[in-house]
C-alpha cells in the first residue's frame, strides 16, 4: 500500500478498539453535558420571572442541548485532535481500517465508512418520519370525532415535516455524496476528513434532539416554525430550534468540505468537461447550503433570544415583526428545497446513460441547468409570501423569477429525454426508479407552475395543492432517485447483491401507491382543504380515505424494501461483481470491496464517463496496479 | 463533442403527429369540459380571475405534459435492448439546434405566463386587480367610493368581523351585500392566520401589527366557506365559518340587527383602527 | 462470535429499541383526556366545571385549568364532556381564578345561551366588564360564548391547588344552551389566561384537557 505521507507522521492510536472513543462514550458525554447544561439553566431560570409561571425553562432546555452536544462531540473523540494541537502535542490519529463492524460505531476518517454511516443514520429517520406520516393519515380518516388530540396531531405533523426536511434532505448527499465523490474524481479522501466525520455525527444527534420534543410536549408550528406561534410554544419548540441549528451547521461544514474536495482534489485529466454529472449536482448543492444555511442560523438565533431572553425580534407591537422571520426563513427555505431536488437530478442523469448505453445527451446543457437552478433559487423566495401582505409590487418580479426557474429544470428533462433517444434501454431496477423520477417530477414541476402564478396561487396557497406539489417533487423526485441510487450503488458499497424480484415488487408497489396517495391531494387542495389541519369538511371524506388507504399501502411497499435488505444482507449474502452494470464510471473501475485508499496510484483520467457507443473512446482512466484487498488488520 | 445534425428519424414524425392530435383534444377538453369545473368558480370577479388563470395555465401545460409523456412512452417501448447481449447505442452527445429551440420555447412559455399573471394582477378591471390575494397595506387600484369596509379580526381560534361604517360593530358572522365592492382589512391579534374565503376567491394572511388588504365584489347570492389557511395553533383545522352574501336590503336589516344585538359588547370595543395591540403582547406575568 | 449470531444480536437489539421507542411515542400520541358523561335530571342535563388559577399537581402545577365534575360528584381533570343531542344543557362554572382581561372585548357579551344572558352569582347579566374577565367558555361552532368574571385580586382564601372547594373565593356562573345535532364540538377559552406565555395563549390554552376541550353531543 503506498504510504500516505501525512499518515506516517502521526502517532497511531494503539489503544484497544473498545477503549477508543465511540458512539457509546459519545452518548455518555451527551448525558453529562446535558445534565450540566440543565443545571446551569435552572440557576439562570430563577432570575426569569416567567419560568415559574409557565412550568418550563427554555434556557435550561437549550443549555442542556448545547452542552450535551459539546459533551457528545468530546465523548466521540472529535476534540482530541484540536486539543492536542493546541497543547503542542503530537496528535494521535485514527488508523483507517477496512474490516470490522466496530468501525461504524466510532469516528472514522474514511469517507466510505462515513458514507455507510450516513446511509443507516439517515435511513432510520426516514422510516421514523414515514411512520409519522402513517399516523397523520390515520387521523385524517374521518373529520370527526378526532382520533388523536389536536395538539399531538400537530406535533406529529411537525415531526414528520421537520425530520424529512432536516435529515432526509441529506439522504443523497450524505451516503452517496460522501462515498462516491472522492471515487468519482479519483481522490483517496475528502479534503477535510475529520470535519466530514463531525458532520455525520451531528446528524443522528439532531434527529434524537428533534424526537425529544415529545418529552417536552411537542411543538405546534410545523416545520416552518413561524413566530409568534413559535414564541407561544412549549419547550418542544426548543428541540426543533436546536435540531435545525445542528443540521444547518452540518450543512455548512458539508458544503465547505465537498466544495473544496471537488474543486481542488480532482485527479489529473479530470477537466470540468469530464466531471460526472452527479459530482456537478453535489457542487451546485454545496453552493446552496453554504449561502442559505447561515441565514437560517440567524433566524433561529433570533427566535431563541425571543423565547429565552425577552427580546422582541418577531413581536409586533414591541418593535419587531413576524415578517422578519418569514423572510429569513424562506431565504434559506427556498434554496433548501433545491438542496432536496438537485441531488435527485444528479443521480438520475448519472444512472440514465448506463442503462441507456448512450452518452449523457446535452451534458453542458444539463450542467447549466443545475447551476442555473442553484443561482435562481436565491431569487425566488417571496413566492412563499405572495398573499402575506408583502408590497404587492414585488410580486410580479418574484413571479417572473419563479417561472424562470422552470427553464433550467427543463434542461434536465431535455438531457434525460435526449439520452433515451435511440438508446438500448435495460429495465433494471435503478433505471425504473430513474424513469419514475421523470414521471413524478413532471407532475410536481408542472404543478409548481400554478403556484408560481400569483392569481392562481391565491386560491392554492396554504392548501393541499401545495402539499401535493412538494410531495411529488421531493418524494417523487428525491426519494425515488435515492432508491434508484441505492439499488445502483450498494453492490459497490457493500459488495452484496440485492434480490431483483423483491426490488421490482418494491418499485411497482411504491410507484403505484405513491401516485395513488398524492394525486388526489391536488383535488383536495382545489376543493378548499387547507394544510396542517386535523379535521376537514365532511364532503371531503371519501378522497381523504382513499389517500389514507393508499398511504398505508405505500408504507407497506417500504416494508418490502426492508424485507429485501434483511434477506439480501442478512440471509443469502450473494457477493456482487465489481462492475455489475458495466458502467464506465470511475467508481466502478475499482474492485469490490473498495480498497482502503481507493486507488493504488492517483489515476489519470483519459475520457469522460459517458462515452458509450464509441468504439474508439479510451477507457475512463488509467489506474495504477490494484492490489487485492487486505483482509483483517 | 459530436453534434448530430442529421434529419430527425421518421419515428419522430409519427410521435409528433400523435402529440399534436392528443394535445388538441387535451386542450379542448381542458378548456371546455374541465374548465368550467375548475375551482374556485366565478362567484366574484376575483374568483373568476383565479379561475381564468387556472384554465389558461392548464391549457398551456397540457401540450407540454402530453408531449413529454408521449415521447417517454415512445422511447421506452421502441428503444429497448433486444435480446440478452448488452450493446451500446449511437454516441450522440447533443444537438445544438434542438437545445436552442427548447431554450427559446421554454423561455417563451415562461415569459408569456409571467406577463399574463402580471396583467391579471394589474390591468384587469379595477375591481379584480390583485385577484383577491392580500396586497399589503394598500390596494393596487383604489376601491370605488361606496365600497364596504370590513375588518377581519383574526384571533386564536375564530374570525370576527368589524364594520367601521356601521358604528364599528363587531360580529361573529360575516355577511356581505351583493354587487358592492368589499374591502377586507385583515389583521391579527396574536399569531399569523390567513383569511381564506373560498368561493369569494379571497386569501389574505393575517399578521399581527399589519393591515393586509384585499377587495372583492360578490356577484352571487348564497353562502361561502371561510377557513384559516395558515397554521395558527392547536385549533387551526377547526377555525372555519360560513359567510353569507345577501341582497342589499337583507344586508341592511342584518347589519341593523347585529348593531342592536351586539350593543352591550360594542361599547367596550376599542376604537376602530387598522391594527390592534391588545394586552398582553409579551409574556403575561 | 459467528456472523449469524452477531446479525441476530444486532437485529434483536434493534427490534427491542424500535419497540421501546414506538411504545413511548404511541403512548404520548394517543393520550386523550377521559370523556366525562353529564347527568340528566328532569329533562335538563347538568354540566359542572371549575376553573382554577393553578392546577397544583404534576405535570404542570402552575398552569390554569378547567376541571369537570362527574356523575359521582368527583372533580376530574378533563375537558371532554358528553351531553345528549337536541336537549337543554345547564352549565354551572365555579370560577376560582383572578381576572386577566379579554384581548377582544367582543367576548364580554354572552352569546348562544337560552335567553341571551348568563347568571353571575345569581344575577342575570347581558355583558360584563371585559377587564374583569378571567376566562370564557366558548363553543364557536354552536355560537356559544360566555365570559367568566374573576375573583378580586385581594379576595381572601384563594385556591391554588385543585380540586378547589366551594369554601374558597369564587364566582358562580350558570347558563343554559340547547344542543342540536350530534357531533364533536370543540370549545376553548378566549381570555389570554396562560400567564407567562406570549399573548397569554400558550401552554394550557393550546392543550386539550386544560383550557380546551370537546363537547360530545350524542
Amino acid at each position: 500500500m503506498a504510504p500516505d505521507s501525512l499518515q506516517a507522521a502521526k502517532t497511531p492510536d494503539t489503544r484497544s478498539p473498545l477503549l477508543r472513543p465511540n458512539l457509546f462514550t459519545g452518548v455518555i458525554g451527551l448525558a453529562i453535558g446535558y445534565i450540566i447544561g440543565v443545571w446551569i439553566g435552572r440557576r439562570v431560570g430563577t432570575h426569569l420571572d416567567w419560568v415559574s409561571a409557565i412550568d418550563q425553562n427554555d434556557v435550561s432546555v437549550l443549555l442542556g442541548y448545547s452542552l450535551g452536544t459539546i459533551g457528545y462531540i468530546a465523548g466521540l473523540g472529535l476534540l482530541d485532535y484540536p486539543f492536542r494541537r493546541l497543547l503542542g502535542q503530537r496528535p494521535v490519529d485514527v488508523v483507517k481500517k477496512d474490516t470490522g463492524a466496530w468501525r461504524y460505531l466510532t469516528v472514522s476518517t474514511d469517507h466510505k465508512v462515513i458514507g455507510m454511516q450516513y446511509l443507516w443514520g439517515i435511513g432510520v429517520f426516514f422510516f421514523i418520519a414515514g411512520l409519522n406520516a402513517m399516523l397523520i393519515r390515520t387521523n385524517l380518516l374521518r373529520p370527526s370525532p378526532p382520533i388523536f388530540s389536536p395538539g399531538q396531531y400537530l406535533t406529529i405533523v411537525g415531526l414528520h415535516g421537520s425530520m424529512m426536511v432536516m435529515m432526509v434532505s441529506s439522504i443523497i448527499l450524505g451516503p452517496f455524496g460522501h462515498y462516491l465523490v472522492p471515487l468519482m474524481i479519483g481522490a483517496r479522501r475528502m479534503a477535510f476528513p475529520r470535519m466530514e466525520a463531525l458532520t455525520f455525527w451531528l446528524t443522528p444527534l439532531s434527529g434524537v434532539v428533534l424526537m425529544s420534543a415529545i418529552s417536552y410536549g411537542g411543538f405546534p408550528t410545523g416545520w416552518t416554525g413561524y413566530p409568534p406561534l413559535a414564541l407561544q410554544a412549549n419547550a418542544g419548540m426548543d428541540a426543533y430550534i436546536f435540531a435545525f441549528f445542528l443540521v444547518a451547521v452540518a450543512m455548512i461544514l458539508n458544503a465547505i468540505n465537498l466544495m473544496v474536495t471537488i474543486i481542488t482534489m480532482r485527479a489529473p485529466g479530470l477537466s470540468w468537461n469530464r466531471l460526472p454529472i452527479f459530482v456537478w449536482s453535489m457542487l451546485a448543492t454545496t453552493v446552496l447550503m453554504l449561502l442559505g444555511a447561515p441565514v437560517l442560523v440567524a433566524g433561529l438565533l433570533m427566535m431563541t433570544l425571543d423565547r429565552t431572553s425577552g427580546t422582541n425580534f418577531f413581536v409586533a407591537g414591541a418593535g419587531g415583526s413576524p415578517f422578519l422571520f418569514e423572510n429569513l426563513f424562506w431565504f434559506f427555505g427556498h434554496p433548501e428545497v433545491y438542496i432536496l431536488a438537485l441531488p435527485g437530478f444528479g443521480i438520475v442523469l448519472e444512472i440514465l446513460p448506463v442503462f441507456a448505453r448512450k452518452p449523457l445527451w446535452g451534458y453542458r446543457l444539463a450542467v447549466s441547468g443545475l447551476l442555473g437552478v442553484a443561482l435562481l433559487s436565491f431569487m425566488v423566495w417571496q413566492h412563499h409570501l405572495f398573499v402575506s401582505g408583502i408590497n404587492s409590487n414585488l410580486r410580479p418580479f418574484y413571479m417572473l423569477t419563479t417561472e424562470l426557474i422552470s427553464v433550467p429544470t427543463g434542461f434536465v428533462f431535455l438531457a434525460g429525454m435526449g439520452t433515451l433517444w435511440r438508446a438500448r434501454i435495460r429495465y433494471s431496477v435503478p433505471m425504473l426508479f430513474c424513469l419514475a423520477f421523470f414521471f413524478n417530477f413532471l407532475i410536481g414541476g408542472l404543478s409548481g407552475v400554478f403556484l408560481s402564478d400569483v392569481p392562481s396561487d391565491v386560491s392554492l396557497h396554504g392548501s393541499y395543492f401545495v402539499m401535493a406539489h412538494f410531495h411529488y417533487t421531493i418524494m417523487g423526485g428525491l426519494i425515488f432517485a435515492f432508491f434508484g441510487g441505492f439499488y445502483y450503488w450498494l453492490p459497490k458499497m457493500n459488495g452484496l447483491q440485492l434480490n431483483e424480484r423483491l426490488a421490482k415488487i418494491h418499485f411497482w408497489t411504491m410507484f403505484v401507491f405513491f401516485n395513488s396517495t398524492f394525486l388526489p391531494l391536488f383535488a383536495l387542495g382545489l376543493m378548499g382543504m387547507p394544510r396542517r389541519v386535523s379535521t376537514y369538511a365532511p364532503h371531503l371524506q371519501f378522497l381523504n380515505d382513499w389517500v389514507s388507504v393508499s398511504a398505508f399501502a405505500l408504507g407497506i411497499s417500504m416494508l418490502v424494501f426492508l424485507v429485501n435488505l434483511a434477506y439480501s444482507y442478512g440471509i443469502v449474502r450473494i457477493p456482487a461483481d465489481a462492475n455489475p452494470w458495466q458502467s464506465r464510471g470511475l467508481e466502478w473501475q475499482v474492485p469490490t470491496p473498495v480498497p482502503l485508499e481507493n486507488f493504488d496510484e492517483v489515476p489519470t483520467i483519459l475520457a469522460g464517463p459517458y462515452e458509450y457507443g464509441d468504439a474508439n473512446a479510451p477507457p475512463v482512466a488509467r489506474l495504477g496496479p490494484i492490489l487485492p484487498a487486505v483482509a483483517g488488520d | 463533442m459530436t453534434t448530430d445534425n442529421t434529419e430527425p428519424a421518421p419515428d419522430l414524425r409519427r410521435v409528433g403527429v400523435v402529440w399534436l392530435v392528443l394535445s388538441v383534444i387535451g386542450v379542448l377538453l381542458v378548456i371546455f369540459a374541465l374548465g368550467p369545473h375548475i375551482p374556485p368558480g366565478s362567484a366574484t370577479a376575483q374568483a373568476h380571475e383565479q379561475h381564468k388563470a387556472n384554465v389558461i395555465i392548464s391549457a398551456i401545460l397540457t401540450p407540454i405534459a402530453i408531449g413529454l409523456l408521449v415521447y417517454f412512452a415512445y422511447a421506452l417501448t421502441v428503444f429497448r435492448q433486444r435480446g440478452d447481449v448488452i450493446e451500446d447505442g449511437p454516441p450522440i452527445h447533443g444537438n445544438s439546434r434542438l437545445q436552442g429551440a427548447w431554450l427559446i420555447g421554454t423561455v417563451t412559455v415562461v415569459l408569456f405566463l409571467a406577463a399574463y399573471g402580471t396583467y391579471a394582477l394589474y390591468a384587469t378591471e379595477s375591481s379584480a386587480a390583485g385577484a383577491g390575494g392580500g396586497q399589503g397595506a394598500t390596494l393596487i387600484s383604489a376601491a370605488p367610493a361606496g365600497a364596504l369596509q370590513v375588518q377581519v379580526v383574526s384571533q386564536q381560534w375564530q374570525f370576527t368581523f368589524r364594520y367601521p361604517q356601521y358604528g364599528g360593530v363587531e360580529t361573529t358572522q360575516l355577511a356581505l351585500p351583493l354587487n358592492r365592492t368589499v374591502v377586507f382589512h385583515v389583521t391579527s391579534l396574536d399569531v399569523i392566520h390567513s383569511f381564506w374565503a373560498y368561493q369569494l376567491g379571497v386569501k389574505v394572511d393575517a399578521v399581527p401589527g399589519a393591515d393586509n388588504v384585499a377587495d372583492v365584489t360578490p356577484h352571487k347570492l348564497g353562502t361561502f366557506n371561510v377557513r384559516c389557511a395558515e397554521l395558527c395553533g392547536v385549533w387551526h383545522g377547526a377555525m372555519a365559518t360560513t359567510g353569507l352574501v345577501l341582497s342589499p336590503s337583507a344586508f341592511s336589516s342584518w347589519i341593523a340587527q347585529q348593531r342592536v344585538k351586539n350593543a352591550p359588547a360594542t361599547r367596550h370595543l376599542p376604537p376602530y383602527h387598522s391594527v390592534y395591540y391588545p394586552d398582553p403582547i409579551e409574556r403575561a406575568g | 462470535m459467528t456472523f449469524n449470531r452477531r446479525i441476530a444480536g444486532i437485529a434483536a437489539g434493534t427490534a427491542a429499541a424500535i419497540v421501546l421507542i414506538t411504545w413511548y411515542v404511541m403512548s404520548w400520541v394517543t393520550s386523550f383526556p377521559p370523556t366525562v358523561m353529564a347527568g340528566t335530571t328532569g329533562g335538563v342535563t347538568n354540566v359542572t366545571f371549575q376553573t382554577v388559577p393553578s392546577y397544583g399537581h404534576q405535570p404542570h402545577p402552575d398552569w390554569v385549568s378547567y376541571l369537570v365534575k362527574n356523575t359521582q360528584g368527583q372533580w376530574v381533570h378533563s375537558t371532554v364532556v358528553q351531553v345528549p343531542a337536541h336537549s337543554l344543557v345547564r352549565l354551572t362554572i365555579y370560577q376560582f381564578d383572578t381576572a386577566t382581561g379579554l384581548r377582544n372585548p367582543l367576548w364580554s357579551q354572552p352569546r348562544g345561551t337560552v335567553g341571551g344572558t348568563e347568571t353571575i352569582n345569581g344575577k342575570p347579566v347581558a355583558s360584563i366588564d371585559p377587564t374583569l374577565t378571567s376566562h370564557t367558555f366558548a363553543v364557536p361552532d354552536l355560537g356559544v360564548s360566555v365570559a367568566l368574571p374573576g375573583v378580586g385580586d385581594n379576595a381572601p382564601n384563594q385556591c391554588s391547588v385543585t380540586p378547589c372547594a366551594l369554601s374558597m373565593a369564587h364566582t358562580t356562573i350558570t347558563f343554559t344552551i340547547r344542543t342540536g345535532k350530534p357531533g364533536h364540538y370543540r370549545w376553548q377559552c378566549f381570555v389570554p389566561c396562560a400567564a407567562g406565555f406570549p399573548n397569554g395563549f400558550g401552554g394550557p390554552m393550546q392543550t386539550v384537557g386544560w383550557m380546551d376541550g370537546y363537547l360530545n353531543v350524542a
